[in-house]
């Protein structure tokens, strides 16, 4: 049995806020890409245009039924490859924006099921009612549709995000200096790898469980 | 784009002894299926227990079994899988420290591992499902079971759990993929899986955009073989009666 040590963790704060700073803005920026563009996917697939809700299905069932380490790990190699044939010059991409890319990408498929059950459980009325007044498709689904349907969602879209802030972890696959990823270079330079990914572990579960618990809290608040 | 396709590239050498890039997918689709069908025999033997113990009367069963989940459910994956290989180990007995760090294979210690993980983390997903399958059946279930004599164990093996089970089997089919995907993380702590071989192949052979497609490209059959097996499973089982229940 060996004993535990935590005495390197006060010195090693600011590196892992540095850590922690670069987790939560991936989490923010990948989820409010998500969101917008599972918005998008959402609304094609309830289109009635057969291609356009083909096209918005496949997306959809292609990216959940692949894992998001590959994905991370692919976009990784794509991106800056992708970004040169576009502007046809060599742009550097960073981890940091790849990895973006590929959460963004990836999770919309998952936010896109969330918006789309969200829509459908808007009473049909709104829309023709949205109609009669004389609004367009973008007008009704902007002003009287998606507030609606947001309100209702918003307990599963923070349960997704929750979700999201846990696999974040992931980019460690690329070497990015995440949380997870600062704790486990720090624990191994202090040579206390133990002590780190415990403190790692706990600061998860402590942040992920009292967002959870918050979220329930307002699923209850909002419950109609 | 200036990319030369070259999807011949599977069935060339390696370099290393007679192996073609093809038979590292092979291989790699079979430890990606090792480990996921390793991995749910523990989740679903665990999970369905911990789900019987939510559901009990007991308040210390049901107080330890919702403890397991939020553990399990609010710590990232690779946080746990860094748990299990790197930290465990460490605080075994002497004698297993010795076993399992130097007398299995690397390819060994870390699949076992990324098992133990993997079950542990999806049996609390588990747990969840079968909890909401017994929560589902009518109260009068189980009135009746305890009204003819059935002792609470009997209750559960005769008239719950077999009806839980059934009703159940569309989320649990989500979880079964789900403990596919997640397996990639072994890619992580060394197991040549289909992620990690995928990688090793775009290194060896420069052919980035094959040895990705053909992963993907796995990676939804899988996915898709099993929903089908277990769509053909759910229809096989079904209750009749049910929604969608058999005539």
């Amino acid at each position: 049995m060996m004993g535990f040590d935590f005495s390197q963790i006060g010195p090693a704060l600011p590196g892992l806020w540095d850590g922690m700073a670069l987790t939560l803005k991936l989490l923010l920026m990948a989820v409010g890409g998500g969101v917008a563009l599972g918005t998008v996917l959402a609304l094609l697939r309830l289109s009635s245009n057969p291609l356009l809700s083909g096209i918005a299905k496949f997306y959809v069932n292609y990216f959940r039924s692949i894992p998001l380490l590959l994905v991370i790990t692919w976009f990784y190699f794509v991106v800056p490859l992708v970004l040169r044939w576009i502007t046809g010059e060599f742009v550097a991409v960073g981890a940091f924006t790849s990895c973006l890319v590929a959460f963004m990408m990836f999770e919309a498929a998952y936010y896109a099921e969330i918006v789309r059950a969200g829509i459908q459980s808007i009473s049909k009325g709104q829309l023709n009612a949205a109609y009669a007044l004389g609004m367009t498709y973008g007008q009704a689904m902007r002003l009287i549709i998606l507030p609606q349907a947001f309100r209702k969602m918003m307990p599963l879209l923070l349960q997704q995000s929750i979700i999201l802030f846990q696999d974040t972890s992931l980019v460690y696959a690329v070497g990015l200096m995440d949380f997870l990823n600062t704790a486990r270079s720090k624990g191994d330079i202090v040579g206390q790898p133990h002590e780190f990914l415990i403190l790692a572990g706990v600061v998860y579960f402590v942040i992920s469980f009292g967002a959870s618990f918050s979220v329930k809290r307002l699923q209850k608040r909002l419950a109609v | 784009m200036n990319y030369n396709w070259d999807w011949n590239v599977f069935f060339k050498s390696t370099g290393i002894g007679n192996e073609i890039y093809l038979d590292w997918f092979v291989s790699g689709l079979g430890w990606t299926i090792a480990v996921a069908l390793a991995g749910w025999i523990i989740a679903l033997a665990l999970g369905s227990l911990l789900g019987v113990m939510r559901t009990l009367p007991n308040k210390t069963a049901s107080a330890i079994a919702t403890g397991y989940v939020e553990l399990f459910r609010n710590v990232p994956l690779l946080v746990q899988l860094f748990i299990w290989y790197f930290l465990v180990p460490d605080l075994l007995p002497e004698k297993a420290q010795i076993w399992f760090k130097q007398d299995l294979s690397p390819a060994t210690s870390a699949y076992l591992s990324v098992v133990v993980c993997l079950g542990l983390f999806t049996a609390a997903r588990v747990c969840e499902q079968v909890r909401t399958g017994i929560q589902a059946l009518p109260k009068g279930q189980n009135y009746a079971a305890m009204a003819m004599g059935f002792q609470q164990a009997q209750v559960y093996r005769y008239v719950l759990l077999p009806q839980a089970f059934r009703v159940i089997i569309p989320p649990l089919t989500s979880e079964f993929l789900n403990i596919f995907k997640n397996s990639s993380v072994a890619s992580l702590i060394g197991l040549m899986e289909l992620l990690a071989q995928t990688k090793q192949t775009a290194e060896f052979s420069a052919n980035l955009f094959e040895a990705f497609t053909l992963a993907t490209v796995l990676y939804f059959v899988l996915n898709m073989s099993l929903m089908k097996l277990m769509g053909w499973v759910e229809t096989r089982l079904r209750v009749p009666g049910m929604m969608g229940g058999a005539k």
